[in-house]
């Protein structure tokens, strides 16, 4: 709990969060690793549909993280590049019928390079400055979606319908489960690789910046190659995801990446914790589900009902999910101790 | 050249609307140093509240009178119930806080007085200005409040002690305290006249874009513009921002071919973030300057 209070005195923009903080221990990742695997062999098709939807944008609010938590540049422009890998991997299932899967590290490239082009100008610009300029990014691209000169490749407002994938080698899976088991393998190598980028060089680069640009730059970090990185890396990542949803929901349209994607990927990273990698998936369960919730309370009133539960959520964790994590690691190392 | 002239005119009459909106922005901005995603519906609700006490026959300035003092009571009691918990929460934080809050009152507002839209009268009447088509007397008049507004806002916090106490307060918390000032009322009251500006706003955009739920949408995102633009720490910034914000989005929609009606707010926001990134501050605004 201390760490907490220290840090929360002073209110800075992102807390400053130790590396060892942003992962979960051995144990811990075990028993969630099994739940993730076990779990949709017992429950219906629509609940494992769920599942797959909760674990592609817990992927993006990772993405969100690593930009946000890990180099402290804020983004509301997130959804544009979901838009962007899901329309590539639509695109190139539909019109170059390539294979689902090969289609996916096309999408993260491209939204990769288009990231890093983006970060160069926000170099810039920092705080409420960046994030108009992001949410700029946001606005625009369903427009440049719905454009007439793109119509052929990608059928303007209606969008485009994607077939969904078998499950390969004759496994006896309906399609619904394989593309959980397949989203899951690719959530676990996306984590595992974030997390080992933010212990290397760079992450420690990309911390530094976060915490203190001007005393990072006098240690010699290059800060816009850095800030850069962060950028395009995140965007691949959210691009990859992008593509994931795609294939999930098998339709991809202008009009399902507004600007209400990024706001709600945002809440996720607040709800799961800023910079704490693990806490995404929670993030990603609470966007995913809450508005449902909502809407079973009172339909009237669901936006009212979600704004009061976000509220409640907030004020007895600010911190998110991490402060969560973190308060529970005491109470049991005094166990262990006692 | 006509058309032009034409064209610049017609901006600065929507501009006005920006104008309004962005200098509550900035009000809010002032006190609490972040950008209040929640502030167009607070307007609109207030708003409401004015067209409902009409409906009720309530003549026109009571009615814009009581909303004012309402507004600023309820900008308050949301500070000191809802915000004041988390002003040592993370600042993420606070901005999820306000994503809440939005959500809250455009259901709440689209419960009691449903989505249909509604007419709200104008004080100034909506006959052509000087005789010119593009201004209406009530844009003459909107241009004419938002000025009379900001001159005040200028003598409040140049000449009035309060003015220099909440100057104090947002600039210098912890040095402002020392010579005892209530820092936590003085961000409450910058919610309140945040909140009584914005009913103003919400009042004189309603005869406009016509008075619903979700009618602070679009302008909110023009008054975010209008205020970064500017630079965030100068009301005559967001004003000048407003207009300049308005003219922007009009030659856009005439002179570029195919921008049409789809294309303008992203072009717009386009050369909002090219002029942001050769001024990183806004064009009115203080650079901060950082020490390690």
């Amino acid at each position: 709990m201390s760490a907490i209070q220290e840090t929360a005195t002073d209110a800075p923009a992102i807390d400053a969060v130790p590396k060892r903080a942003m992962t979960l221990g051995a144990g811990t990742s075990i028993v969630v690793l099994l739940l993730l695997l076990v779990v949709p062999l017992f429950v219906k098709n629509f609940i494992i549909f769920q599942m797959t939807t909760v674990l592609i944008y817990g992927i993006a609010v990772l993405a969100l993280n690593i930009l946000t938590g890990g180099s402290g540049q804020f983004s509301l422009g997130q959804s544009a590049f979901y838009a962007l890998g899901a329309y590539i991997s639509a695109i190139l299932m539909e019109h170059a019928n390539m294979n689902y899967a090969l289609t996916l590290p096309i999408s993260g490239i491209v939204c990769f390079a288009f990231g890093f082009l983006f970060g160069l100008p926000a170099l810039r610009l920092s705080g409420v400055y960046l994030a108009l300029a992001t949410f700029a990014l946001a606005t625009a691209m369903p427009q440049f979606l719905k454009l007439g000169a793109f119509e052929h490749w990608t059928g303007g407002v209606q969008g485009l319908v994607v077939t969904k994938p078998d499950a390969p080698f004759g496994l006896p899976m309906g399609q619904d489960m394989w593309l959980y088991y397949f989203t899951l393998v690719i959530s676990i190598a996306i984590y595992v690789a974030s997390i080992n980028l933010l212990r290397s060089r760079s992450g420690r680069a990309m911390m530094a910046i976060r915490d203190n640009e001007i005393a990072a730059s006098a240690m010699g970090i290059n800060i816009s190659l850095y800030k850069t990185l962060a950028f395009g890396v995140s965007a691949g990542i959210t691009g990859v995801a992008g593509g994931l949803g795609a294939i999930a929901v098998q339709f991809v349209a202008p009009d399902s990446y507004t600007i209400q994607l990024a706001i709600a990927l945002f809440l996720g990273m607040v709800v799961g914790g800023v910079g704490w990698l693990p806490g995404s998936i929670v993030g990603a369960a609470f966007i995913v589900f809450v508005p449902n919730i909502a809407e079973s309370i009172s339909k009237g009133l669901s936006g009212a009902v979600f704004g009061v539960l976000l509220f409640v959520v907030i004020f007895l964790v600010p911190h998110g999910a991490r402060q969560v994590a973190l308060v529970s690691q005491h109470w049991i190392g005094k166990l262990k101790r006692s | 050249m006509e058309l032009f002239t034409n064209q610049v005119l017609a901006g600065i009459a929507t501009g006005a609307i920006y104008a309004c909106m962005a200098l509550a922005v900035v009000m809010i901005y002032q006190a609490i140093d972040h950008l209040n995603f929640a502030q167009g519906e607070m307007a609109m609700f207030s708003t409401f509240m004015a067209w409902q006490m009409m409906q009720w026959g309530v003549p026109y300035w009571a009615a814009f009178v009581i909303t004012l003092v309402l507004s600023f009571v309820g900008g308050i009691v949301i500070e000191r119930l809802l915000f004041k918990p988390l002003a040592k929460a993370p600042i993420l934080t606070n901005v999820a806080g306000f994503i809440a809050l939005f959500a809250i009152v455009n259901s709440v507002a689209g419960l009691i007085w449903d989505f249909t839209i509604k007419q709200f009268p104008t004080p100034f009447g909506s006959a052509p200005f000087l005789g010119s088509q593009l201004i209406s007397t009530h844009q003459a008049g909107m241009i004419g409040v938002t000025l009379l507004l900001l001159a005040l806002l200028f003598f409040f916090f140049r000449f009035t002690r309060i003015g220099l106490a909440m100057r104090a307060a947002a600039t210098l918390p912890e040095s402002a305290r020392l010579v005892g000032i209530n820092t936590s009322w003085m961000i409450a009251l910058g919610w309140g006249m945040a909140a009584a500006i914005g009913s103003i706003a919400g009042m004189l955009i309603a005869p406009v874009v016509f008075l619903e739920p979700n009618m602070m949408g679009g302008v909110l995102i023009y008054g975010f513009a209008a205020a970064v633009l500017g630079g965030l720490s100068s009301p005559l910034g967001a004003v000048i921002g407003g207009f300049l914000v308005g003219i922007f989005e009009n030659l856009v929609g005439t002179y570029i071919p195919g921008a049409g009606n789809e294309l303008k707010l992203p072009i717009a926001l386009a050369l909002i973030v090219i002029v942001l990134v050769v001024k990183p501050s806004g064009l009115f605004g203080h650079t901060v300057i950082k020490r390690v």
